[in-house]
């Protein structure tokens, strides 16, 4: 398989997030993809396979890297995947539009003496703005394939591309800096002794630019003779220093401009499309707060908690699970296995069968599922961004970013996912205040499917719960902020323009995510299973169960609710669902209701959740946070019952 | 006729009492002086002050040169905090030694590379010098942050002051470059700029650092 697959010629897409990269992916290689997380990262990567005259390709798409110079782990590993997988051809996407702002790339692509070719997509919308390209002539000056196309809406250029991508054949051509930016790198790269793969004009830029990662593999292939390169490095740094950055992007940026000189007509272009003023609604905070809430109303309330919480689990759950799959296997289990502990194990009460997979698959799947389906359609259609601006001052209170908004957004689906995600943010500082608030205050989709249903039969109790949830969220974020040391963050982001999302991707990326979501999760919930089963058998559960009681009396809470606490800590609903337990038979009244609902959603996260926050946080911050949690969620609720029957707002 | 420093310090002192401090004259303790002081009887010389006892009164040929010699005081200071960084209790006493290089235009050039202030870092007055008079007949505005700008304005990205490298890399990567032109479509709740087709969102705070021709 490995060497099957090294055979395959490669064709490696890369671009600026936002090109419609992953839709010429889709375009080219149709249904047959794997998305996997590139070895050592969280970074997903797409590989599928795309068939031109009889000849078999293997297609990479990318994470969008703005300039080889990696910044994000994204594009640290579109670069790695640009230096280890040795393409046939590397296609560089850009958007027709913003292509001065993109050809910069290319140069540096073909600096580096990569095989590359050029794709300038989304030619439909630059020319809707007036905008016209003389593909030919851009070509020639290039002196490398150029295809204009529209692969979006319209499948225009996809036969021009597959075409040129099967006559590609390597041509080297160079462009030339000022004349002093010139001698240097030549010094520079007439020092290197090595074979690299990438050029050493092009390391020798990189190296000028500081980079640690070319650094180190220039040192590895130079060994002793890597001194010399170093200090004629350091010393061009030096005398540099004012603004060799800048030098070299201006550099670039003057050639693209002379690139460009006669490819690119304007005209006039007509009205603002209804797009731009759209995307402009949700940037205003007085039209893009009721934006918000619609999306969270339609997006997340009907379509999750409604559609995928309420219909689809009662199929799965109460038609599938509960009367066919559940008895047959308990039937089966009863009739072949005589030992109680086993019997036990496959399908008792905490059974891996009848708790462990009926809850992933009945209860969870299509809970993540819609949600992820959701997410995957506001992601696409470029929203996530305009939040991001929206909310980046109230975030930069409790010590975020606006980028932050994805991960807490994600955690309304599965705040474990969630966790893993807030690796994209910057800083330490950044991500363990999201690790914090993530665990205390944001609800899963599980967990706040029950919760809904707990509390609307009781009038207000939804209010104070949200009010509790918000004023939680924003206060702890912001004590947070204070304690936690760690640079202050900064926001910076592009805004793409808004698009009608493509079927296609979303239901790639749900797919994907879901497939992650089993992989990773699913074992712990077997886990689990297994934990409750031993904690049943053994009786530690019932232990533990009567040391939580002192402290549910201090809540005013039945001890009862102790069960559902503590199982809360195994699946975040099953607590929220042994409240629901409580409440029909009539042990709650609604303060208590109100009261136990709020603890239980602050309260320590799930047991995968906890495990996911050890493996990204380590344990000291891990346990910190479980405990800092598990302290507030407690004096929470009991201030909340105090407040409450003293006002006797319920 | 380039007065001493010694005589520009008391200048300064005498300019800060009088017509910034309303007084008509002002005492040898004030100017922190003496009867002998060699300044003082170079400044008297020149007839731009008068003496009546221990009072040193300033006069209308004096202004002119105590004037300028106070702007270039507080052009120094805000040289030094704005653009060299130095914000530290030294920055005073540099900017005294500083000041009396700024001669032969030297004021000027500094006055526009730091876009004509009017305050200094303490709030008190800059005396206007003739570029910011010619300055403001021709409505020039000069190199301004972003956040100058209001929704609607043009402008021309003139340069980036870093704080961060990686941050500021990124954004001459994304193409926000000197040199390109953008366009300020919101400033709150964020910065949000057009460059070409792209639109980018900012906070406040990366926002201060890129600096816009106004067009």
């Amino acid at each position: 398989m490995q060497n099957q697959q090294q055979a395959e010629k490669k064709i490696i897409l890369v671009g600026n997030p936002n090109v419609g990269k992953s839709v010429v992916f889709n375009t080219l290689t149709g249904s047959y993809t794997t998305v996997s997380n590139y070895p050592g990262t969280s970074v997903e990567v797409s590989r599928g396979q795309c068939q031109i005259s009889d000849e078999s390709f293997l297609v990479l798409d990318t994470p969008g890297m703005y300039s080889l110079l990696p910044i994000t782990e994204e594009e640290r590993v579109a670069r790695r995947i640009l230096l280890e997988e040795s393409p046939y051809v590397v296609v560089h996407v850009v958007d027709a539009r913003n292509i001065e702002r993109m050809l910069p790339m290319t140069l540096q692509l073909i600096e580096a003496g990569l095989p590359v070719m050029l794709l300038v997509n989304i030619m439909d919308e630059a020319e809707r703005v007036g905008m016209q390209i003389d593909i030919t002539l851009l070509q020639e000056k290039l002196e490398i394939p150029v295809i204009g196309g529209a692969l979006g809406r319209s499948k225009r250029g996809l036969s021009e591309l597959r075409e040129a991508i099967s006559n590609y054949q390597v041509r080297k051509t160079t462009f030339v800096y000022a004349t002093d930016l010139e001698k240097d790198i030549r010094k520079i790269s007439a020092l290197m002794q090595g074979d690299y793969i990438l050029s050493k004009r092009c390391l020798a830029l990189m190296l000028l630019q500081r980079d640690e990662e070319i650094a180190q593999r220039v040192q590895d292939r130079e060994n002793s003779h890597y001194v010399k390169v170093e200090n004629a490095v350091n010393e061009t740094v030096f005398a540099r220093r004012v603004d060799l950055h800048l030098r070299i992007s201006l550099e670039r940026k003057r050639i693209c401009k002379g690139l460009l000189d006669d490819v690119v007509t304007l005209q006039e272009g007509g009205r603002p499309a209804f797009a731009e003023r759209f995307s402009n609604w949700t940037m205003n905070p007085w039209t893009g707060i009721p934006l918000l809430l619609l999306v969270l109303y339609f997006g997340i309330y009907q379509f999750v908690g409604v559609f995928g919480a309420g219909t689809i689990v009662d199929f799965l759950e109460g038609s599938v699970f509960e009367k066919h799959l559940n008895p047959w296997m308990i039937g089966w289990s009863n009739q072949y296995i005589p030992w109680y502990w086993l019997n036990e194990l496959l399908v008792g009460e905490y059974g891996l069968f009848t708790l462990g997979v009926r809850y992933a698959v009945a209860i969870i799947l299509p809970i993540v599922g819609t949600f992820f389906i959701a997410f995957a359609v506001i992601e696409d259609s470029g929203y996530f961004p305009r939040l991001a601006m929206l909310v980046d001052r109230v975030f930069k209170r409790i010590g975020l970013n606006g980028r932050a908004v994805i991960p807490m957004v994600l955690g309304f689906g599965c705040d474990t996912m969630a966790t893993v995600v807030t690796r994209t943010l910057e800083s330490t500082r950044e991500r363990v205040i999201a690790t914090l608030l993530l665990a205390l205050a944001i609800p899963c989709s599980a967990q706040m499917g029950v919760i809904l249903g707990l509390l609307s039969g009781v009038p207000g109790a939804l209010m104070v719960w949200l009010a509790c949830m918000v004023g939680v969220f924003l206060l702890v974020g912001f004590l947070a902020a204070q304690v936690v040391p760690g640079e202050r963050p900064m926001f910076y982001m592009e805004i793409p323009p808004m698009r009608l999302p493509q079927l296609q991707n979303v239901i790639v990326k749900t797919l994907t995510r879901m497939q992650w979501y089993f992989l990773e999760i699913f074992p712990l919930f077997m886990i689990a299973s297994v934990l409750l089963w031993a904690g049943k058998l053994s009786g530690a559960l019932q232990w533990l169960v009567e040391v939580f009681n002192p402290i549910m009396r201090l809540l005013g809470l039945p001890g009862e609710a102790s069960t559902a606490f503590i199982l809360g800590f195994f699946r975040r609903d099953f607590g929220a669902a042994g409240l629901y337990d409580l409440q029909t038979e009539g042990l709650l009244d609604p303060v208590q209701l109100t009261v136990a609902a709020v603890t239980l959603t602050l309260f320590v996260p799930c047991v995968a959740q906890f495990l996911v926050m050890q493996k990204e946080r380590g344990w000291r911050t891990a346990l910190m946070i479980f405990f800092v949690v598990t302290a507030l969620a407690f004096s929470v609720g009991w201030s909340l019952n105090q407040f409450l029957l003293m006002t006797g707002l319920l | 006729m380039k007065v001493s420093e010694k005589a520009e310090e008391i200048l300064e002192s005498l300019w800060i009492a009088t017509v910034e401090g309303g007084e008509n004259a002002a005492h040898f303790d004030t100017l922190g002086i003496g009867h002998d002081d060699e300044g003082l009887s170079e400044l008297s010389g020149l007839a731009f002050v008068e003496i009546h006892g221990e009072r040193v009164h300033l006069r209308k040929e004096g202004r002119e040169e105590a004037r300028m010699t106070v702007r270039r005081h507080r052009l120094a200071e805000r040289l030094m905090m704005d653009i060299l960084d130095i914000k530290d209790a030294s920055a005073d006493a540099r900017a005294c030694e500083f000041e009396h290089l700024l001669h032969h235009g030297v004021d000027t050039k500094i006055c526009t590379l730091l876009n004509h202030p009017t305050t200094c870092p303490h709030g008190k007055p800059i005396p206007p010098g003739t570029c910011c008079e010619q300055a403001r007949q021709e409505g020039e505005v000069g190199v301004v942050a972003l956040t100058e700008l209001k929704a609607g304005e043009k402008g021309e990205i003139a340069y980036l002051a870093a704080s961060d490298v990686s941050k500021m890399h990124k954004m001459m990567s994304m193409g926000v470059l000197p040199g390109s032109n953008l366009e300020v479509t919101r400033t709150f709740p964020s910065y949000i700029f057009k460059v070409g087709y792209s639109e980018f969102a900012v906070d406040g705070e990366l926002a201060s650092e890129i600096f816009v021709r106004k067009a």
